[in-house]
């Protein structure tokens, strides 16, 4: 099992950790709900060092990245970084991955369980062209410090301006000799940063934006995968794994933003087909009756016939609501249409609602 | 946390305490935090009878749904109603206030073969 640099460090703070894409991280510290609660009201960070970091220097590591993401990046400014799918000769999802450009190299962040077949598809596509892939991740270490407060909290104790960054922009820097990068973006539905540090200083870094003497006051607070679980699903942000998957293309999977039909890129053809012929199915969000829970693999019924299947389902800690979403056959997705998910020894009712569930004010 | 020494364990972590022939069933603190947020419990209705060994209610949290299992048969006389309003209870305080229900049984002979404190605390080391 891989460990971050942190590991220990969560350890002493009480979390418990699972395996996470072959990655030993924490779960949680003190309460699944209280963590999430927190990052929609003050500053939370996460460790997301688990994730896959590869850098692309050369001439033509643009062209590679055009050929194997989804959405146009030929127009990505220095210090802008992009949301994107990479996808397979069948339109199938491989990834969601975060590009950027940097003054002269390209970066690329990926899913953990991921990592290893990103390397391998950008290895293979880039063979014979001028690309240098170099895998980061154990050198490097990432934080995602999320919440409405987050922005000024990593100002103030870093003295770095970020107020001007545009979210998805990034800022390359240097303390103390050591390079970081700072991205606006996160995966929790709220404004925040996620950082990029060398694995040797990330156990100073840390403890430079906790205060242990605030105790429950604290403004800033450790939260775990659980709460990241819970605060990405609140504002309908797909997880590889459960929303996204080979077996979906990217218009399927509602994404049809991050994708530029009008070039080429591996999997365009047969999004193009999909998207001659109509979707049969897509990815939407359900609000369920009572307090169950639809999990990932519950069949969505309708009259007693499957027509669709929950990818992800959570208690909304925000809203109190049991929320979940699912693929759902293309003419039952209209926000209001009343179907049953199957729980296993329960059917339970449920409509379709619009996506997000949760959007921050003034976002 | 050790088990608490006046109950029997499952190996499937809910415990069983025996007063007379009233038989109270919750799951473990250990089950709870595996857990992690409880946010619903359901329950059998008062006055059904069960079997020693049927499922009788679920546990959902935030991360996972869980099965409850009963190792006595009888008759459910109470369930937890506090659970409905506040599951929560039972990260809590999994051995008291987060218990689940209360079975009057004729045959406590079930229990035997289930563990005692240290057995259970040693069985939930290993996992």
């Amino acid at each position: 099992m891989r460990r971050s640099p942190l590991y220990d460090y969560h350890l002493a703070a009480g979390a418990k950790m699972i395996d996470f894409g072959g990655w030993s991280m924490p779960l949680v510290y003190r309460g699944i709900t209280e963590e999430h609660h927190h990052t929609r009201q003050k500053v939370s960070v996460f460790d997301v060092s688990h994730m896959g970091r590869y850098r692309l220097d050369g001439d033509d590591a643009e062209a590679l990245l055009q050929k194997v993401c989804t959405r146009e990046v030929g127009d990505t400014s220095v210090n802008q970084s992009k949301y994107t799918h990479i996808c397979n000769e069948r339109g199938g999802i491989i990834d969601d991955v975060i590009v950027g450009r940097h003054a002269d190299h390209w970066t690329m962040v990926c899913n953990a369980s991921n990592r290893e077949t990103i390397g391998r598809w950008l290895t293979e596509h880039g063979a014979g062209h001028g690309v240098e892939i170099s895998d980061e991740t154990f050198d490097t270490a990432m934080l995602a410090i999320q919440g409405p407060g987050a922005v000024t909290h990593v100002e103030t104790t870093f003295s770095v301006k970020l107020q001007p960054l545009k979210r998805f922009w990034f800022l390359d820097g240097e303390i103390m000799g050591m390079k970081y990068t700072i991205y606006r973006s996160g995966y929790t539905g709220e404004d925040g940063v996620e950082a990029v540090i060398p694995g040797g200083a990330v156990g100073l870094v840390l403890p430079m934006l906790m205060d242990p003497d605030a105790g429950d006051d604290a403004l800033c607070k450790l939260a775990g995968l659980g709460a990241r679980d819970t605060l990405r699903l609140e504002a309908a942000m797909p997880l590889y794994g459960h929303e996204l998957s080979e077996d979906f293309d990217s218009l399927t999977a509602g994404q049809a933003w991050c994708v530029a039909l009008d070039k080429e890129f591996i999997g365009a053809e047969p999004m193009r087909k999909v998207l001659a012929e109509g979707l049969r199915r897509k990815l939407v969000g359900f609000e369920l009756d009572g307090r169950r829970i639809g999990r990932q693999g519950h069949p969505i019924l309708k009259e007693g016939r499957p027509v669709g299947e929950i990818t992800s389902g959570t208690m909304s800690p925000t809203l109190q609501k049991s929320i979940a979403m699912g693929y759902l056959d293309i003419d039952l997705t209209e926000p209001g249409a009343e179907v049953s998910i199957d729980l296993g020894r329960k059917l339970n009712a449920a409509k379709v609602v619009p996506l997000p569930f949760y959007k921050r004010p003034n976002a | 946390m050790s088990a608490p020494t006046d109950r029997r364990y499952s190996d499937s972590h809910e415990w069983f305490k025996v007063d007379g022939d009233l038989v109270t069933v919750g799951i473990s603190q250990y089950a709870a935090d595996e857990l992690t947020d409880i946010t619903y419990v359901d329950l059998p209705v008062v006055g059904a009878t069960i079997d020693a060994g049927a499922e009788i209610g679920e546990i959902e949290s935030v991360k996972a749904t869980s099965e409850l299992i009963t190792a006595v048969g009888g008759e459910i006389i109470e369930v937890n109603a506090a659970l409905a309003d506040t599951p929560e209870k039972v990260n809590e305080d999994a051995f008291e206030s987060g218990w689940m229900l209360k079975i009057k049984t004729t045959d406590l002979a079930p229990l035997e073969k289930l563990k005692d404190a240290t057995a259970y605390d040693a069985h939930c080391a290993t996992n």
